[in-house]
């Protein structure tokens, strides 16, 4: 009977210590999990921030004035242009 | 007295013994029925008790969904931002942090102090939506009382070019105007929560129950094409500027998907700060508003008679000297032509006695039905807050008078959006096609209005317009055949016309060929002395034409030869 008691108090004793072990490692885990959530959410910020920023580079007012001012360029003649349609089986 | 004591034994009463029994019994039952009750009956409300000491239910924001172009670029995007509020009984600090505080919020020292000094309210907004840096800058203050929360605020990268069209949200992100109205269900995104313990400090030390998740918003994709909206306003301002007119719109319609490929209405304003806004900046002149066409409503007069077979292109209609007399009202026509023109020349050259001669041939309950399946007194149904349905009126309450104005568009109100609907009948061969503000890719199928035979006539018509001779040879451009049509209306003001108040406008299509472009332009009230819708709305259209043509690789239809342009005032002029 003491014996049993005994293995008994051993298996209690290693299920105590694994609560507490994973316990522990669950607010760990926990913590990093909000560190990562904390990232995605500054990442989200900048997304934002890149998104406006590439449309607001990417105005087609802005390009027009880059293209035809700094670097010099203009529409082709319609006469130059030669418009190839595309051998479809349609 | 002792061993009298303990020699005879006191034999007690039984019932005290019992008494004691019962009470003591008693009282165990009633310990166990309140434990049952505190236990089993009332668990739930005294664990959610005990749960609102430590445990606090976060709100999850979902992302508003992104309006895109039809090319994938953004016209709407939701970006996170700032807002700081304030306990005011526990703000602590000192004046000097109160001015960096303001300084950095951007909010008046005497306003700060005002907001902070009502100590019975638990929550008041210092400032909202600020950029993240800001917000950072004001964390680090470490001030006690101060607090952050995240929201989402709208940014329309398109600006004033796409005002109308996409609307905007209010401070807390709903739809107030435009797509962003119409489509609120498919953009907004649903909010979630999570149940979360916090410790003492209100960090989150464990996530209990994720109660709802959060759900983004869907992204919108438009089948406007952001080049050929910025062509389409950049020459509808110029043409604003240029004749001093007050406002103006100008539509692009592909003609095989039904697709609004352009919708400019100007003035506009900016969405991103709409601090000053005017009801006129935020008028939706080309969706929302309806006006007496003029001229660009004779083709369809024009396409009843053919398809009654009451005249063909080359029948001559007499229109003499004289005005034409119905009633007490008079019709005149600026060019009187002897001899009479025929049908294909009072479209070129827009005569209203011809048309209204053509149009008195006809039963009115007929030109009420071509009307009507042209889709004028009807909105059209693209799902788009406040369409304009004009105004037709039924048939039995036209008199004859009114019967011939109407063949060159007085007496009846359309937006520009439903004029340019009606005028794919006459690209897509006889078919009307219904229109849509989304991406669509595929070819929509159309309703058959008049035959393709009467289409094609009327569409060689309408080219003829275009040429010298016509009212609009300024339409023209190198590469493409077009065909249009011009409209010049006085305005209504109180009741009657305004004898020096026009609206111009110009209705073609491109290329004439195979048409795949309709375009509309209205212009409201020029005033540089010019107001033919032939001078005025017509250039616009060629400008549009040409470069959305170019845009979207249609093959050529006409040698490339520079188009000459008419000298001052060769069009023939009209009056409507």
């Amino acid at each position: 009977m003491a014996k049993l008691n005994l293995l008994l108090l051993l298996v209690l004793i290693v299920c105590a210590l694994g609560l507490v072990t994973s316990q522990h490692k669950a607010r760990k885990l926990f913590s990093e999990l909000e560190r990562e959530q904390a990232r995605a959410r500054e990442l989200d910020v900048e997304y934002g921030k890149l998104q406006l920023e590439a449309s607001t580079w990417g105005l087609h007012a802005r390009i027009e004035k880059v293209a035809t001012g700094t670097l010099g360029m203009r529409t082709p003649d319609p006469r130059r242009v030669r418009i190839v349609e595309r051998e479809a089986a349609q | 007295m002792s061993a009298v004591a303990t020699s005879s034994i006191v034999r007690l009463p039984v019932w005290r013994a019992r008494a004691v029994m019962a009470a003591l019994l008693a009282a165990f039952a009633v310990l166990a029925g309140r434990s049952v009750y505190l236990q089993a009956l009332h668990t739930d409300f005294l664990q959610g008790k005990g749960e609102a000491r430590y445990s606090r239910v976060l709100e999850i924001p979902g992302t508003r969904g992104r309006i895109l172009d039809r090319n994938g670029e953004a016209l709407a995007i939701s970006t996170p931002v700032q807002s700081v509020w304030a306990i005011p009984g526990d703000v602590e600090a000192s004046p000097a942090q109160l001015r960096k505080l303001g300084a950095l919020l951007g909010v008046e020292p005497r306003e700060l102090k005002k907001k902070l000094g009502d100590i019975s309210r638990d929550f008041v907004y210092l400032k909202r939506q600020i950029a993240p840096e800001q917000a950072e800058q004001v964390a680090r203050l470490g001030l006690a009382g101060i607090y952050q929360h995240r929201e989402f605020r709208r940014y329309y990268p398109g600006g004033e070019l796409t005002a109308h069209l996409v609307g905007f949200t209010g401070v807390d992100e709903a739809g107030q105007e435009g797509i962003e109205l119409a489509h609120q269900a498919t953009l907004g995104g649903v909010p979630g929560s999570r149940r979360v313990i916090k410790d003492r400090l209100g960090h989150v030390v464990e996530d209990i129950e994720s109660i709802r998740a959060a759900q983004d918003g869907k992204d919108l994709q438009l089948a406007i094409d952001g080049k050929i909206q910025s062509l389409a306003y950049g020459a509808l301002k110029a043409a604003l500027v240029g004749h001093r007119a007050k406002a103006g719109a100008a539509v692009v319609i592909d003609v095989r998907s039904g697709e609004v490929l352009a919708l400019v209405n100007l003035p506009t304003f900016n969405p991103n700060n709409r601090a000053r806004l005017s009801g006129e900046q935020l008028r939706n002149r080309a969706l929302t508003d309806s006006f007496e066409p003029g001229s660009t409503l004779k083709p369809f007069t024009v396409a009843l008679a053919l398809e009654e077979g009451k005249v063909t292109p080359r029948t001559v209609v007499s229109v003499g000297r004289d005005p034409l007399r119905i009633a007490s009202y008079t019709i005149h026509d600026p060019h009187p032509e002897p001899g009479g023109i025929s049908v294909a020349q009072v479209i070129q050259r827009s005569s209203n006695v011809g048309a209204a001669k053509i149009a008195l041939a006809l039963p009115r309950e007929d030109m009420w039905d071509m009307f009507n399946r042209a889709g004028f007194g009807a909105a059209p149904q693209l799902g788009f807050p406040g369409e304009a349905s004009g105004k037709l009126r039924p048939a039995r309450s036209w008199r004859p008078v009114e019967q011939a104005t109407m063949a060159y568009g007085h007496g009846i109100s359309v937006s520009l959006l439903q004029l340019a609907r009606a005028y794919t009948m006459f690209a897509r061969d006889g078919e009307i096609v219904p229109l849509t503000l989304l991406k669509a890719d595929a070819p929509a199928a159309g309703t058959r209005v008049i035959s393709a035979q009467t289409a094609r006539e009327v569409r060689a018509m309408l080219e003829l317009a275009v040429q010298p001779g016509g009212t609009a040879p300024r339409a023209r451009i190198m590469g493409w055949r077009v065909a249009g049509k011009t409209g010049t209306a006085h305005k209504q003001e109180n009741g009657g016309y305004a004898p020096d108040k026009y609206i111009s406008s110009f209705v073609g299509l491109a290329p004439a060929s195979a048409p795949r472009l309709v375009i509309a332009v209205m212009i409201d009230e020029p005033s540089d002395g010019k107001y033919y819708g032939g001078v005025v709305a017509a250039p616009v259209f060629a400008q549009v034409a040409q470069g959305a043509l170019r845009l979207l690789n249609v093959p050529h239809d006409a040698p490339l030869e520079p188009v000459p342009l008419p000298g001052e005032g060769e069009e023939a002029k009209e009056s409507t």
